[in-house]
Parts: C-alpha cells; structure tokens; sequence
C-alpha cells in the first residue's frame, strides 16, 4: 500500500560523517557489488558497459563539492555521498500508483517490489534526492534497500548484518542504527555533531542524517619563544644546548 | 494489505574462499564468495591485520576485474607490425620454445643483453632470484619511477621508509602530518587510521598544493607550492631548534647526532665521523670527556661537542645541523612566498608540533631494557606523527626532503615512540645491513650477488674502470649513485640508444611501458618500434606477461598471458614488500580461488618453467630435471637460506614452527585454512624502539628477520652521502666525471639542502609559469581500473584543475577546453575551475586516458576521447643546458623520476574533443567487450 | 525535466480529447447519429491515444494493469483509474446519441465532470511534486483545464466557449509563466540546503559522482535555454491562443476552419507542454550543479 505508515516502530538508517569521508567510492562499488547479486530483484545492469557511454545502475554515489567559507577563508572540499535517506514522509512512496514502493511499518525502510512496479519513474521524480534509479535493462526501480537482505540475514555472522556500505568504508564514515531511538549510537552521535536532515524544506523529513565537516584551518598566531637570547644563531644555539646537556 | 517483504535471510553463497586482494598493492584480505563455484561478490576479510574488514572501491570490484573482457586468452606471437596490436594465438610449448630460442644464447654468450624488468611486481624475491641465476645485471622493478627517493631517504635516515613500510601509531597520535599523499599504497589502512584520529579527535594536517581526499578532511590545510617541501620543513627545524624544542636525550641515546664530524675545511677526512680503530664512531662523553665508542654503555654523549682530536677540528652532527638550519636561509620568512604559505602560519605549525611533543608528551606503562642493557621504567611517547609520499619524493630533490622530513621527526623524538611514527617489521634495518648492489656479468654463469642495494660509498658503484654503467638503465653511477631501486623508466631509451649498451630482448612483466607509466610516451612507442638501417628493430626482442589487452601488449613480439589474481598462486613474502603491521609480523598467500578458464598461466609458474627450460641454477635438479612443478612449489619447498622461505607461517616438518623451520609440504593448506595470512605479534616489551630494544632485537632474530641483533642509530648525518661529496671535492680513487661534480657537491650534502627541482632551473619560469601534477584516484589502480565495467562509470573522463587566479586571468568558462604545453610537448584536454587548490598548480587524476583500442573498450570510449595523460608533457631527460648536456629528469641521488617537477603554460584552446595528441588505435587482441553487462543474473 | 515526447503528447492529445469529450457531456454541442459518431471518435480518439502514449513511457509495462490499485494515495493511480471510469462513463451518452437519437443530460454531465476530473488528476500527477518547484503550484491544474477547456471548445466547435476559454488559458499561461519563473528560487532550495553545507559557504560541484550519464540525470536534469525558451513561449502562445483565437473570431466555425485552428491550437499545445517539461527544474540538479 503506497500510503505511509503514520510511525515506525524503529527508523533504521544511516548516519554519514562529512567530516570523515574522503570519496574513496568504496561504498559506491560494495553497494553496487551486493546488490547486483542480491537474492530478489534484478541485476543493476550497465548498460555500454565498455563503449563511449556507459550507463549503470548505482544505488549511492559520492558527489564532491567545493565549499568556499563566506568569510573568505580557504576553499575546501567536501565528499559527499548520497543514497535514499528513508524518509519519513516519502513522497516516492505516495506517488507510485502500483504499490510497489511501500515504507514498512516496522523499521520505517522504503523498498520497491519489483514484481509489482511498472517503471513509470514517478516515484524518482518525487524524489528530491536523486535516490531511485531505473533500470534500463531490467525496466524496474531500484533504490537503496538499506540492505535489508543483510542487516537482519541469519545466514551472516552478527557483525556482518549492517549495511554493505558500511561494512566496508574504509575511513568509517557511514553509520548505521536506530535514529527512533534517542540512546543509539547513531542518534547520539546526531545529538553531538549536530547532524542535518537534506532539504528539510522538501518536507520528506528525512531519517538518514549527515555530520557537517568539522571547523577547518583554525588558525593560531601562536609563536615560540627563542630557548635563550641569541638561539635564532648557531652559535647562541649552541651556547643553550651546552648549558642544558650540563643541566640534565 | 501486506507487502511480500524482501526474503530476509537470503543464503550470501554456496562457499567463501580467503585469499588476498590485488586491484592494487595494498594486499588486503578478502572473502570470495562462490556459488555454483563462480565469482559472485567480493569482501573484506574482518580478521586480516590489513584491511580488517573493509574493502575498497577497487577491491569490491574484483569480481568485474575478475570478468574483464580485455583478460588475454592464451600466449600470443606478434604477426603485424610491433604497435599494431596484431598477434596469433600460440600455445604453451610454442611460446616456451621461442622464448627459450632466444634466451639461452644470451646467457651463454652475454647474460647482460637481456634485460627483465618487472613493474608492478609482488613477487620481487622471486623474480630477482631468477635474474640472478641468469646472470643479468638488469633487473629491477618500478621502485626507480615511483618512490625510491623515499624509500633510499628513510633507509639511509630511519633503516626504513613510510610508504608501507610503517605507520603512524593511529591509536595513541595526536597530530598526523600527511605531506604530499593522495593515497599511498596503505590505501585501506590509511583510511582506517584516519577514520581513528577523526572519532579519537586528533588532529590532522595536510601539507599539499590539492586539498582532496585526505587533505580534504585534514583540519589544517598548508597549500604549499610544489618542489618546496624542504623549505617549509626546513622552517619548521629551524623554529623548533630556535625555541629548543627538540629531544635532546633521544638525540644522545639513538641518534648520530653527538657523533663527531671532522669540521676541518679542506682536510681530506671533512665531513667523516672520527673513529676509533675498529671503525667505530666517537662521541665525546660529557661525564668523562673522553672519547668513546658511541655504543658504550652508560654514556652521556655530548651533543654540543666541538673539540680537536689530533689537531683536527671536531664537531658534532647536532651542532652541524643548527649550523645548517639556523641559518636565515630557513626563516618562515625567507622561506614563505617560495612556498607560498604565510611565516605566522609556518611558526604557529612549529609552536603545535613543540606543544604536542613536549607538553602532550604520552606514557606506555611498560618496562623495556635497551642495546646497551639499560632497563627503563616506561615508554615515553611523542605523539607527533608523519606521513609522506610522493608529493614529495617525485620531486629531483625529493631525495633530501625526505630526509630532512625523517630529521624533523628524529628532532622530536618521534619516530618508533608511543604516538609516533612506528616501523612494521622487518623495518628499520640499518643501511649497513641491507645488501650493496651487484652488476658483474659473467657468461653462462649466475651474477654474482643480488642486483639492487644500498651504496655506502663510490666503491659500492656499478661502473667499470673507464666510470661506464654495468647496468642498461645505469643505476648506480655517478648520475645516481643511490638508485636503490633501479631505473625502469631508462630502460628503453638507453636501450634504444645504445647507451651503455645494446641489448638483445626486453623482457618485461606487469608495466605498461608502452603509455601511463612512461616519460616521453609517444617518443617511448617510437623508439619501441624504431629499425635500424638493416630494418630490424632496434630492440630486438620483447617479452611481455600482462594479464590484459593493455598498451604495452601491442608492443611486444611475445606475450606470456598471466592470470587474473583469484586463478594464481602467489605469496606476500617477508622477503619481499610484506604486509607487517606495527605490532606483528605477518605474511600472506594468494591461490586459485577459481581455476583458469583459458589458457593463461600464473607469470611465475611460467617463469619456474622457463628457469628448468634454461637450466637456470636453483631452478633445475643436479640431473637437470625441472626442481620446482610450479610457483607452489617453489613457494613452499625454496629456501632462502636454511630454514629461511617464502612463507614463515607453519614451517616444520609439523607446520608448528613460526618464521625459522623447514619446508612444511602442508604449508599452502594452513594458509588457507588461516584466512590466507600468518601473523605473529610482537611481545608487549618489544613493541616500541624496536631499533634499540633488546627484546624486539631478540624476538627479531628468533623468527629469522635477522640472524643477529642489529641495533643501531638513526643517521641525522648522512655519512654515505658524505662520501659521494667528497669524491667530487677531488678526493679519493673514484671521483665523478667532471660535469657531474658540482651538482653532486650540492644534491649529497650530508645535512640536507634545498635546492630547487632542476626542471625550474633548466626551463625559463616565465614561459612556463605554472606547477602540473597528477594524483591517483582511490578508486582507479593505474591503467587497470578502465577495463573495469563498475569502475570507469566513476571515472572515464576528467579535467585539468586550474585554480582560480588562472581561471580567471586566462578567461577560462565552463567547458572549456585548453592547450597546456610544456617544454617537452603539448596536450589538449577539457579544464575547469578549483579554488581549493595552490595558485600556481593545475592537476588532474593519473592514467585515466587509454590509447584507442586498448583494454577490449570501444575506440569511441571517453578514456581516448576525453581522458588523458599528463606524460606526454614530461621528458625522461631535461631539456639541453648550456653546455650541451641533457641531465636526466630525475632526482640525482636515487634517479627517481621527477614527475612532479612539470612546469607548463595553459592557454585556451578551440573546445570539444577529442583530447591530443591523439594515437592511431590499436587492433585488439581480445575484441570488444559485451554491450550490456547484467552480472549477478545468472546467481537469480 | 526531460521533455518526453510520449508524456508531451499523451498530456495535450487527452487533455484535447477530455475537453472534447466535456463539452460534449454538457451538450455543447449535443449531436446524433453520425455527426456524434464523428464527435465521439475524436474525443475518444484522443483520449485514448493520448493514454496509450503514456504506457509508452512505462519501463515495464507488463505492470501497467496495477496501476489501478494505488488510487487511495496516487494521483497517477487516480488519473488511471479515472480515466476508464470516464471514457467507461461517457460510453452510455455517445451510444444513446449516436444510435438511438436519445441524450440523457444528467449522464451527459456527470461523464462531463468525470472528463475534466481526469485532466485535473494528470495534472496534479505534477502539481504534486515538491521536487518541481515550477510544477508545484495551483496554476499547474488551472493551465491544464485552461487547456483542455480551449481545445475542446475548438473541437466542439463552440465559438463563444473557444473564444473566452482562449482568453482564460493565455493569461493563465501567462501567469504560470511568470509564477513559475520564480518559484525555484521561492521553494528554498540551492545546493547549501541540499547537501546542508551552506551553513559553511558557498556551495559548487566540484567533481561529479560519475564521469557520464544516469538516469537521475536524464529524467531530470534536463535544461533549455533561456533565448530558446523565449521563443517557443511566444510560438507556443501564438499557435495556442492568437492564431485559433484570430481564425475562430473572424471565420466563424466551418469545418475547414476548425481543424486549421484546432491544429494550430494542438501545436501550440504541445509546444506549451514541451516548455512546461524542459523548463521545469527538478531541485536533484543541485547536486549535479545543474
Ligand atoms: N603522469 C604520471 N605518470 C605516472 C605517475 C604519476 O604520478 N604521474 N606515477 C608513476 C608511478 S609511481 C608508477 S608505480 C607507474 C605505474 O605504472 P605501471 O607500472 O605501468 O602500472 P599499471 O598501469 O598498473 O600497469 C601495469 C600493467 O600490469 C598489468 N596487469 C594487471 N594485473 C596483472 C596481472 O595480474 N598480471 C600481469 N602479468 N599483469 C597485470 C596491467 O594490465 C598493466 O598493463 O606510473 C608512473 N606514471
Ligand atoms: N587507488 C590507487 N592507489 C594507489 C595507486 C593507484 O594508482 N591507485 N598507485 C600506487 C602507487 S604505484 C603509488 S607510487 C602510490 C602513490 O601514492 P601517493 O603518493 O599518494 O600518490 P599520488 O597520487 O601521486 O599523490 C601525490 C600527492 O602529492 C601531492 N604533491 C605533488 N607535489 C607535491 C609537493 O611538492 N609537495 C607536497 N606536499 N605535495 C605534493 C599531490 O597533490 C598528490 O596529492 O599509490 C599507490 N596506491
Ligand atoms: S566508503 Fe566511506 S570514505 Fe569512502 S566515499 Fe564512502 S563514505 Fe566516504
Ligand atoms: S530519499 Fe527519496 S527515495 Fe528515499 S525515501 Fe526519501 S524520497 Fe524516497
Ligand atoms: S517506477 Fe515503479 S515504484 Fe516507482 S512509482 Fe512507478 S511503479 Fe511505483
Ligand atoms: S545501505 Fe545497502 S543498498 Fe543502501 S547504499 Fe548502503 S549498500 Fe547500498
Ligand atoms: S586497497 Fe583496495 S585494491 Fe588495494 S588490496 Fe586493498 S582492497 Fe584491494
Ligand atoms: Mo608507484
């Protein structure tokens, strides 16, 4: 049903730290490396695969932006990947006409059931996020499942039922947990470093959260102290570091 | 309504095979999960010592590198013209034969015209073994291009280099400099560590003209001005000896800094340490002042020491240096508009790191005793720590900024100490232990020790009586004395010239020689096709073992088709570039997780086959039967020296004994039940001074690092080097040619100096005003990447930076185009805009752009129409100076290739593609790769 | 957005034929026998024409059958939904007039008001779309009934409904014109609030996630420029509302005229939609610089 479930009972998601990724894509090719193998639903096919144009189906991508500070300091760039942040009031969920994009009731995550979907792209229009993608060759929808297929796959070890992004970022910049859950991990960390909902004014209110980068190029006018009167000269060196060999 | 929910516990695979990554030479472990025994999906190992679990772009991608249209198929013969890329399949027999046909002449006659170079090799131990019992002088692999001036600087500083050779201590760091690093070949452990800093809150600061990646999520950013490292360091020495903030009992205990330096201008022994007769250096004890052996025990080595030993003026290596550093030459200031970052901000770096070291300073609660049996109640740590790569060491004076970056540290008492820089084993081993090159040819007969080696003075050269090179790429002559790794990238054109020598075959493995991984590169296809008057090409013969449909496979007569890394057997050997860690020693295996389903084979098992073929020693029984059946076998039966091998892991005739034992024919089974690794930790006491400390030193030797202690001091003064200069001052039997002498007075000073990189000084800087440099993607590996049906999505095309002052004085716009020409050539390619970038520097990613045809991609792909390499601007040699002599582009300590010394002009250009210069394409040996990939359909 | 001619197409033919088949619904006209046989084939012709289009830009059409389900939530769902129900509604009024000479006005109308129900559904399928600042407004559904009203009072050959619902749709186009201009920058959204980083500076792509296409971008990062768009506005309003305007005013409504008109009215239809497609913005873009 593509009406929204008024709660959830936890809202799973993620929790990407901006401040710590460095845009190795890692997460983009795990993803993609999972998924495309995944038990139901079809390969995320690459279409031209090795001609001029190649055109596949990622589930998350990492964008870089420039970041030039209004108060004229240091440009900086911030990587930036994105994926579907499982919103809380999903327009993709309402539009679709088929059912096929639904929000389950009992972690808040939003999948699409293929057998279910007609391709019509409606949902990903609906999406300010850029987060569904359509399969050309497979004609469905496909978007992030948060990895349903594992976090809760009794076939893996326990450590292993977290997302495949964030299983394999190297830099550990992706968390995942509960962020209905205010003593979480991932809602404390919220909580700490004050992480953002995207275009809160699209009013899809986001669960997945981002940690703004950290303060940059803080500077200091610090300044040391000569050792002694004349230690800017080898000899007054010198002269510091015969007196202090005597002292020790 | 209910919704048919995704099934929940879907079975991942039928089976999980362990074994080791190679999408790049970072060697991390990784599961492979089969079904229906195919490749299905790739992760990271949790239990490696590596990666610990995570994986890269590249590594999650193995499985399509594994599926590459452009793998080869079988051995090929060359029936076009060489670049052509036309070629017949043969079989194993044929391919063995011709090889053989025209090898064995060679060894008997002249084993020096062969010339095997090996690239990107992991089996180095292996390989250089076989040239060895060949008998040619010319072997080496990449290390000449890529980074020996660091890895010569640390050996000759530390006894050991960053690259993967250590690591900062992630856990206990409070302050990591990374100067000049994109991505290094610790790629998933760097990551790892930073990813620790950023939860523990320490700070990171990147020193680099790019702020991406790593420097992207550094708290600090230094923009430096490429080439001027040394500079920036250099001012950073001179803040902190200023203030007096350096370790002044780590400096008298490990260091040479009290050793006394004959200070006497123009005697003949200037610049040597004063030894006793056993060839120890002195060191003035405070206490007593005498003079004493530097190792005494209970010593208090006088740092400040000046005095006259037999007349002749003495000094110490410290007070030297602040001779040196303390000079104005040094001062933020001075230093400040060279390097393009402000004094205030230089200074307030100094104050950070003094505070950090000094005021910051950590306590490991553990008693250790040290060489001279001192016992001592603590490990006192600084936890200041350091990275570098190649931003600074492909530079032509990268050598001695990676020295003078290993002196800072030293100065702050930072390196193998709680929270600083720490070695993995075997590192650090002092320079005296590493082995001296070999270079005499004899017919028929093995060379007559191993190739590559660390000089300590002219006598270690590999020239003859008239100073000519032994070795085709003529590492170890007075053009570069310290070619520690030899030079790959001379190969060619000394061998096209002629110069030292011609030769018969060039026989290469895993380099693309042919496009990114060359200087000059169109002039490099020239002179690989080049004939002489007689019509004959001037190399005669090439031999090439390449497991795809690269450039270079065009270029070459016969190719030996390799394997892809989940079909072979290898080993990550403690002999060779292992996979340590701080804390334990470890080593690793890789074996065929899915057979072969072509006719290719492992490159070392061919190389075994060919070795028995040529009756090469070591490789054939006393009856002259083949000794090894393959790769595994040498792998688990070869032994270095006794009890010594490959592998350390389950040795014995039971498997229980670690590092020393004998072959154990059940070793490769033990690997892989263990996940494909074997590690052994080191004992709480001996995890920090390893140089110095006794238990480290013993455990050492238990598991065959060494075969006996080997303390020894960090070289703040670098004696060796010393001994290079004085040679060209005029003294001594072996004394460089006249043109070389005055650069080798001022490249080997023993302290080091700045000095600019030479292609600044060889081309005029107004004409060519701008700074070009590329960086490695994290997830491209070189050319291999673009071949990959996941990985070119990211990135098949790209632009040059400009940052913002050139944007805009140039009138550049969105999709522009420009021309950029250097003294050397020109390129055109698309540009666009980056503020976060130093002013005078233009960069783009490494090895995106491909030669039409190549890789099994359309010739249409955007890697030939829009992708480009910056090589076609860099010259292997500078342009001519005034006397006529063209130097080398190269550092002139270890001829490192200077890629990053690249000056150009950038102008706008008529837009659109496709870039130039443009090549004619290849014809491909593999076809084309499918239109549509669906993988992971057939697992449904 | 990208302009998808089977969306353009599939909007303005049954946005026409909706029209056609309203104004038929109020008796405006109320022919028999064949005269309505030909009226309902247009009408119905369009409609439905229109409607086949639209599968043609569905992925998997083999689906297209579920469409029906989602009503409740769906403005797609409805338009499907509602758009059998009205051509299913209309079908007792066409066969009464075309075979038994009989109307039923009641039916008449309530097929009429289904009619226009299945326009305001189309359009509210876009309407809806925050992601569509120019899109997300009233005017999106006043354009779309402006439209299908004047269309089909052309074909209804209706001369004083044609006139008057020509002259409501070019201001209502005008207005949406204008409206829409600035309602991208009106929404809020720039690349500061979507990757949340405008609370450092300000904010730029510097490298894009991939080197080429995807979907996302096809779909949706669709732009046309300005001078471009001037022209195909004054085109649009011509053809659409002048020239038919100018035709049906001064000829009169003959058969001949009609069709000119009415074809020139579609024209102008379709280059309107073209616009409203291409000109819309989807705020994703921010993330591609776009
Ligand atoms: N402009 C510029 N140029 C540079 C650099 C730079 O920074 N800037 N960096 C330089 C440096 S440091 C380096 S190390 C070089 C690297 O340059 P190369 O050593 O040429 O590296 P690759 O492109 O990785 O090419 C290695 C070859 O190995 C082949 N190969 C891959 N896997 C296998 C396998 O399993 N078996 C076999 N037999 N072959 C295989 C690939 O197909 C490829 O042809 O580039 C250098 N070139
Ligand atoms: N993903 C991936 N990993 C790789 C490789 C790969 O191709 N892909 N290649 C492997 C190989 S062979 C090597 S050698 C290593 C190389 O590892 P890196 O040294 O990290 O390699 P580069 O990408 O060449 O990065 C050089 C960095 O130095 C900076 N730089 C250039 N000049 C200067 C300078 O004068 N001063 C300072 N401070 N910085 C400067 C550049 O901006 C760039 O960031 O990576 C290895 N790892
Ligand atoms: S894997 Fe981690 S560090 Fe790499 S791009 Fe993804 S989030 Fe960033
Ligand atoms: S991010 Fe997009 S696809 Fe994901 S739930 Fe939100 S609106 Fe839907
Ligand atoms: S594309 Fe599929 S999931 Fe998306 S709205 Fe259409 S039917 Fe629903
Ligand atoms: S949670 Fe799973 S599906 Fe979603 S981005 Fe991460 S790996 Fe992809
Ligand atoms: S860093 Fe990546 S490519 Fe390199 S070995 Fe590790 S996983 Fe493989
Ligand atoms: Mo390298």
């Amino acid at each position: 049903m593509t009406s929204l479930p008024t709660t959830t009972e936890r809202k799973l998601g993620l929790v990407i730290d901006l401040d710590t990724c460095v845009g190795c894509h890692a997460c983009v090719v795990a993803c993609k490396g999972w998924n495309t193998v995944a038990d139901d639903g079809a390969p995320l096919s690459d279409v031209d695969a090795y001609g001029p144009d190649p055109v596949g189906t990622f589930l998350n991508r990492v964008h870089s932006f420039e970041v030039t500070p209004d108060d004229g300091g240091a440009a900086r760039v911030v990587h930036f990947p994105r994926s579907c942040l499982h919103c809380e009031d999903a327009p993709c969920v309402t539009v679709c006409p088929t059912g096929a994009s639904f929000k389950r009731a009992e972690d808040g995550i939003v999948l699409v059931n293929e057998d279910d979907c007609m391709g019509c792209g409606l949902c990903a229009w609906a999406c300010p996020y850029g987060a569904r993608e359509l399969d050309l060759a497979a004609g469905v929808m496909k978007k992030c499942t948060l990895c349903v297929d594992r976090i809760y796959n009794e076939n893996l070890p326990d450590a292993d039922r977290v997302p495949a992004c964030v299983r394999t970022c190297p830099a550990g910049a992706r968390h995942f947990g509960d962020l209905g859950d205010p003593e979480s991990e991932v809602s404390r960390l919220v909580a700490a470093r004050d992480g953002m909902a995207l275009m809160p004014e699209c009013g899809t209110k986001p669960v997945n959260r981002y940690l703004p980068p950290r303060p940059r190029d803080v500077t200091s006018d610090e300044r040391l102290d000569d050792a002694a009167e004349g230690s800017d000269r080898p000899s007054g060196f010198l002269g510091w570091l015969d007196r202090m060999l005597e002292a020790l | 309504m209910s919704k048919p929910a995704a099934r929940p516990s879907p079975p991942v695979s039928d089976e999980v095979r362990q074994t080791t990554c190679y999408m790049c030479a970072c060697r991390c472990g990784i599961n492979v999960h089969l079904d229906g025994g195919k490749v299905k999906y790739i992760e990271g190992n949790r239990d490696h010592p590596v990666n610990r679990g995570v994986l890269c772009a590249k590594g999650s991608a193995g499985v399509m590198q594994h599926l590459s249209p452009a793998r080869l198929r079988a051995p090929l013969r060359r029936t076009g013209p060489r670049g052509s890329g036309q070629f017949e399949e043969i079989s194993w027999d044929e391919a063995y034969a011709i090889a053989e046909g025209w090898l064995r002449p060679l060894r008997e006659t002249a084993p020096e015209r062969l010339a095997f170079f090996t690239g990107r090799d992991q089996s180095q131990s292996f390989t250089g073994l076989w040239a060895q019992a060949f008998g040619t002088p010319n072997y080496a692999a990449h290390g000449g291009f890529c980074s020996v001036n660091m890895a010569a600087a640390g050996i000759y500083t530390l006894g050991g280099a960053f690259w993967e050779f250590g690591q900062p201590d992630w856990e206990r760091t409070k302050l990591l400099l990374l100067f000049g690093v994109a991505e290094d070949h610790d790629s998933n452990p760097i990551k790892i560590g930073l990813g620790q800093l950023k939860e523990r809150g320490a700070r990171v600061i990147g020193i680099n003209p790019i702020r991406t990646g790593y420097n992207a999520i550094a708290d600090d950013w230094f923009g430096i001005t490429p080439g001027t490292d040394g500079l920036f360091i250099g001012a950073l020495i001179h803040e902190l000896l200023r203030a007096g903030k350096i370790d002044l009992d780590y400096l008298a205990r490990y260091t040479n800094a009290p050793f006394l330096v004959n200070a006497e201008p123009g005697h003949e022994d200037e610049g040597l340490f004063l030894r006793d007769a056993d060839g120890k250096a002195l060191v003035r004890d405070r206490a007593t002042g005498a003079l004493c052996p530097f190792d005494t025990p209970g010593l208090r080595a006088d740092l400040a020491a000046d005095l006259r030993h037999e007349g002749v003026r003495h000094r110490s290596a410290l007070s030297l240096l602040a001779d040196a550093y303390l000079s104005d030459r040094y001062a933020p200031e001075t230093v400040a508009p060279t390097c393009g970052i402000e004094a205030g901000r230089i200074r307030a770096l100094a104050a950070e790191l003094a505070r950090v070291a000094f005021e910051e300073e950590i306590v490991v609660e553990q008693p250790w005793t040290d060489w001279k049996g001192e016992r001592h109640d603590r490990m006192i740590g600084r936890p200041v720590s350091m990275h570098a790569m190649r931003g600074i060491s492909a530079h032509s004076n990268g050598f001695q900024t990676c020295r003078a970056l290993h002196i800072l540290q030293i100065l702050l008492g930072s390196v193998e100490v709680p929270g600083g820089f720490r070695f993995k084993p075997p590192y650090p081993k002092p320079v005296e232990a590493h082995p001296r090159p070999h270079g005499t040819a004899r017919p028929g007969q093995p060379l007559d020790g191993p190739h590559l080696g660390y000089p300590l003075g002219p006598e270690d050269l590999l020239i003859d009586d008239e100073g000519k090179a032994l070795r085709i790429d003529k590492a170890f002559t007075w053009e570069h004395p310290l070619s520690a790794h030899g030079l790959m990238h001379m190969v060619i054109s000394n061998a096209h010239a002629g110069d030292p020598y011609r030769i018969d075959t060039l026989f290469l493995y895993m380099a693309n020689m042919a496009w990114n991984s060359s200087m000059n590169t169109a002039e490099t296809m020239a002179m690989l096709t080049d004939t002489d008057e007689n019509g004959d090409y001037v190399i005669p013969h090439i031999i090439y073992s390449d497991a795809y449909a690269s450039e270079m496979v065009a270029y070459a007569d016969l190719i030996l088709p390799d394997t892809t890394y989940l079909e072979r057997h290898d080993c990550i050997s403690l002999l060779d570039r292992p996979i340590c860690e701080a804390d334990a020693a470890a080593d690793a295996i890789r074996w065929p997780v899915v057979e072969p389903d072509r006719d290719v084979k492992g490159f070392q098992t061919a190389l075994v086959e060919l070795g028995a073929r040529l009756g090469l020693p070591g490789f054939v029984n006393d009856d002259g039967t083949a000794k090894y059946r393959d790769y595994a076998d040498y792998i688990v039966n070869h032994e270095r020296r006794p009890g010594i091998g490959p592998l350390a892991g389950w040795r014995g005739p039971d498997g229980e004994a670690q590092g020393r034992g004998a072959p154990n024919p059940d070793q490769l089974r033990r690997y892989i039940e263990n996940g494909g690794f074997w590690i052994a930790h080191i004992p709480e006491e001996a995890r920090f001074y390893k140089p110095w400390n006794a238990a480290y030193q013993d455990w050492a030797v238990k598991i065959g690092l060494f075969d006996a202690a080997q303390p020894f001091v960090f070289n703040l003064y670098a004696e060796p080097l010393r001994r290079f200069q004085r040679a060209a001052e005029g003294h001594g039997d072996i004394q460089p040619p006249e043109h070389l002498r005055a650069r080798i007075r001022t490249a080997f000073t023993p302290i080091p100096e700045w000095y600019p990189p030479y292609e600044e000084t060889a081309v005029d800087p107004d004409a060519f005003p701008l700074h070009a440099l590329t960086q490695r993607p994290m997830h491209m590996y070189h050319s291999w990447g673009s071949q990959n049906a996941w990985l070119r999505q990211i990135t098949n095309a790209h632009k040059l930076y400009l940052p913002a002052e050139v944007w805009e004085a140039e009138g550049f716009r969105e999709g522009d185009w420009a021309y950029v020409t250097s003294a050397h050539g020109r390129i055109k390619v698309p540009v666009a805009r980056m503020d976060a970038l130093n002013g005078k520097t233009l960069w783009t990613w490494n090895a995106i752009g491909k030669r039409r045809g190549a890789w099994a991609l359309d010739p249409d792909a955007p890697e030939a129409t829009r992708g480009f390499l910056l090589n076609h601007l860099i010259g292997e040699l500078l342009p001519p100076r005034g006397d006529g002599m063209r130097w080398a582009n190269s550092d002139p300590v270890t001829g490192q290739a200077a890629w990053f010394d690249l000056r150009v002009k950038v102008e706008k250009a008529p837009p659109g593609p496709p870039t130039e210069p443009a090549f004619p394409p290849l014809s491909s040996p593999v076809g084309r790769g499918p239109a549509i990939v669906r993988f992971g359909e057939e697992f449904k | 957005m990208h302009p998808a001619a089977s969306v353009i197409v599939f909007t303005t033919l049954s946005g026409a034929g909706f029209g056609l088949l309203a104004f038929l619904g109020i008796g405006e006209p109320a022919p028999t026998g064949l005269r309505a046989f030909w009226f309902y084939l247009l009408g119905y012709g369009l409609a439905v024409a229109g409607l086949l289009a639209s599968t043609l830009h569905l992925a998997n059409p083999r689906n297209a059958i579920k469409a029906f389900r989602e009503w409740r939530s769906s403005w797609l769902s409805r338009e499907a939904v509602l758009s059998v129900t009205a051509l299913i509604a209309v079908a007792p009024v066409a066969f009464g007039r075309v075979f038994l000479g009989q109307d039923w006005p009641v039916l008449g109308v309530i097929g009429a008001a289904l009619c226009l129900l299945v326009v305001f559904s189309t359009s509210m399928i876009y309407a809806q779309l925050r992601t569509v600042p120019r899109w997300n407004t009233p005017l999106t559904p006043v354009v779309f009934l402006a439209f299908a009203l004047a269309g089909g009072a052309i074909l209804a050959g209706r001369l004083q409904a044609a006139l008057a619902a020509l002259a409501v749709l070019g201001c209502v186009q005008l207005a949406a014109w204008i409206v829409g201009d600035r309602r991208f920058a009106q929404a809020g959204s720039d690349a500061g609030t979507a990757t949340g980083l405008g609370r450092i500076g300000r904010v730029r792509l510097l490298e894009p996630p991939h080197a080429g296409r995807n979907y996302v971008l096809d779909e949706m990062a669709f732009r046309v420029g300005r001078r471009h768009a001037a022209k195909l506005r004054i085109l649009s309003l011509v053809g659409a509302v002048v020239l038919p305007g100018i035709l049906l005013a001064t000829l009169g409504t003959g058969v001949v005229v009609t069709a000119v008109a009415a074809i020139l009215h579609l024209a102008g239809a379709l280059a309107s939609r073209w616009l409203f497609f291409a000109e819309a913005r989807h705020v994703v873009g921010l993330y591609y610089g776009r």
